[in-house]
């Protein structure tokens, strides 16, 4: 192990076990938050007993639909929109204010559009990650070297091979960080549209638990949540990496 | 007026036109159980403004909004400062910036209830969380690519921590800081308003999400209407500010 790693696992250790320390000595209290042992003891429990099984299941889903729509989508969005350089520069402050604007008030409107099943859900969670697929695209888009489209020119590729074959390809870690973003947004819109409007999944047990004051579930949850979320960001970053390493970035 | 800001001037128009088009196109399609057209909507914000019972709501969502915004600014710049010209802090630190910012920090809103209680405390510590990050992660990046003669130079003139700050990191990297600052900007402001509805008595944010439990299409609508404009009119000042510090090197 490498001494930046070393520091790294001392630091994250030290704040676990201050967080123990303080829920201890009961500056933190019970009904505040739980010692980090005891949470992960109720996670395996959970997990182990299988009683949100359904409701994880049914938030997991929901955020893979929303992820894959929004990456397809974007992406396909960003490639065609690169060749229409007046359109792109009029939506770019739509897509600069896009993340200030709270999309969950077009929620109701989703219900009404699609009625009380999932689609709701996905659909708000596929709005809030699409425009970050979209953006990052267009800048890897942007930074793809004159000399490979004049090479696919040359080659007589059509526009669609162009984009398929040259230029997605080299914006591929570009994407990428696009599709990071767009984990991390479509989980806050899946369990943004729990927490307001639902009847399961992991949004609305966390809500339901905190306002029965049952901190053995709503801890293990939130910590499950987040540890999906790092998990995957930190396999697609280092994909990314690999990308870029294979170009000597 | 330049060619340029006339351009930026008449896209801003065509924009403006292109959403508004969509939005009565969309009234027509789904009528009124979940929308309402566009003069309808003006109106009743129009009369929403001149109400008395509306401006407690917007001046306790800008105090939040404001004090959200000056922590997460103070403290990501002193972390960005920091982290960018330590290398081995920057090591140890910066891929767990990079796992927080990618957390869905929406989950952990039921913590930060019971840590700060209902209200004022809760929003500001929802929007700070939301700001911090990006700020920092910006700052980072442009104080470590800071010319090292311009260090250098600074050195030699016996220039303290503090000093080199004020006048050579901060000049130097204020263009890439102020892009932080454009996204920190967004963020708090989505953080400060999320909090608010899932975390408040008072605010716009809470009486976006009474009008989404009520129904109260007219309400939603003049609220989104509202929070909008503001959002698109401050993002476009500060992106034109951006483009301008980024253009002078």
């Amino acid at each position: 192990m490498t001494r930046v790693a070393l520091y790294r696992v001392l630091v994250i250790l030290a704040a676990v076990l201050l967080l123990e320390l303080l829920c201890a000595i009961g500056v933190i209290d019970r009904i505040t938050m739980q010692p980090p042992h005891l949470i992960l003891r109720d996670l395996g429990r959970i997990l182990i007993s299988g009683k949100q099984n359904a409701a994880i299941l049914k938030t997991m889903t929901n955020a893979s639909i929303a992820f894959s729509l929004a990456l397809l989508v974007g992406i396909a969005t960003a490639a065609v929109l690169h060749g229409y350089r007046a359109l792109r520069e009029t939506l770019d402050p739509l897509f600069a204010t896009y993340y200030a604007i709270p999309v969950f008030a077009f929620y109701p409107l989703l219900i009404v559009l699609f009625g009380l099943g999932d689609a709701p859900q996905i659909g708000i969670g596929f709005m809030l990650g699409v425009v970050a697929v979209i953006v990052n695209t267009l800048n890897g888009l942007d930074r793809v070297p004159r000399v490979l489209r004049k090479a696919a020119l040359i080659e007589r590729l059509g526009a669609a091979e162009v984009a398929l074959k040259v230029a997605l390809p080299y914006a591929a870690p570009y994407v990428l960080t696009g599709a990071k973003f767009a984990v991390a947004y479509t989980l806050i819109g899946i369990i943004g549209a729990e927490f307001i409007m639902s009847r399961g999944g992991m949004g609305y047990e966390i809500s339901f638990a905190y306002n029965n004051f049952d901190n053995a579930t709503m801890y293990p949850l939130i910590v499950l949540i987040l540890a999906v979320s790092i998990s995957i960001n930190t396999a697609l970053s280092w994909w990314e990496k690999r990308l870029l390493a294979r170009r000597g970035l | 007026m330049s060619a340029n800001a006339l351009k930026g001037v008449r896209n801003a128009a065509m924009l403006i036109a292109g959403l508004l088009v969509a939005w009565q196109a969309l009234y027509w399609f789904v009528g009124d159980a979940a929308l309402r057209p566009p003069l309808a909507t003006f109106r009743y914000t129009l009369n929403l403004v001149t109400s008395e019972a509306f401006w407690p709501h917007l001046s306790e969502t800008m105090r939040a909004f404001a004090v959200a915004l000056a922590i997460a600014v103070s403290v990501g710049l002193a972390t960005g400062f920091w982290l960018g010209s330590h290398k081995l802090s920057s090591q140890v630190f910066e891929p767990m910036l990079v796992a927080v910012y990618s957390i869905p920090k929406i989950t952990l809103y039921p913590i930060l209830l019971l840590a700060f209680g209902l209200g004022m405390p809760a929003k500001i510590a929802f929007g700070a969380i939301h700001g911090i990050v990006p700020v920092a992660l910006f700052t980072i990046n442009a104080v470590r690519n800071v010319r090292p003669i311009l260090i250098k130079t600074g050195r030699v003139h016996g220039l303290s921590a503090t000093e080199m700050v004020r006048a050579v990191l901060f000049p130097a990297a204020l263009p890439e800081i102020f892009t932080g600052f454009r996204v920190g900007f967004s963020l708090t402001l989505i953080g400060t308003l999320l909090g608010e509805m899932f975390a408040a008595q008072r605010g716009l944010g809470y009486l976006l999400m009474t009008a989404i439990g009520l129904h109260n299409v007219d309400l939603i609508m003049a609220v989104t209407l509202l929070l909008i404009t503001f959002a698109a009119a401050v993002s476009s000042v500060l992106l034109a500010i951006d483009r301008r510090l980024h253009r002078r090197i």
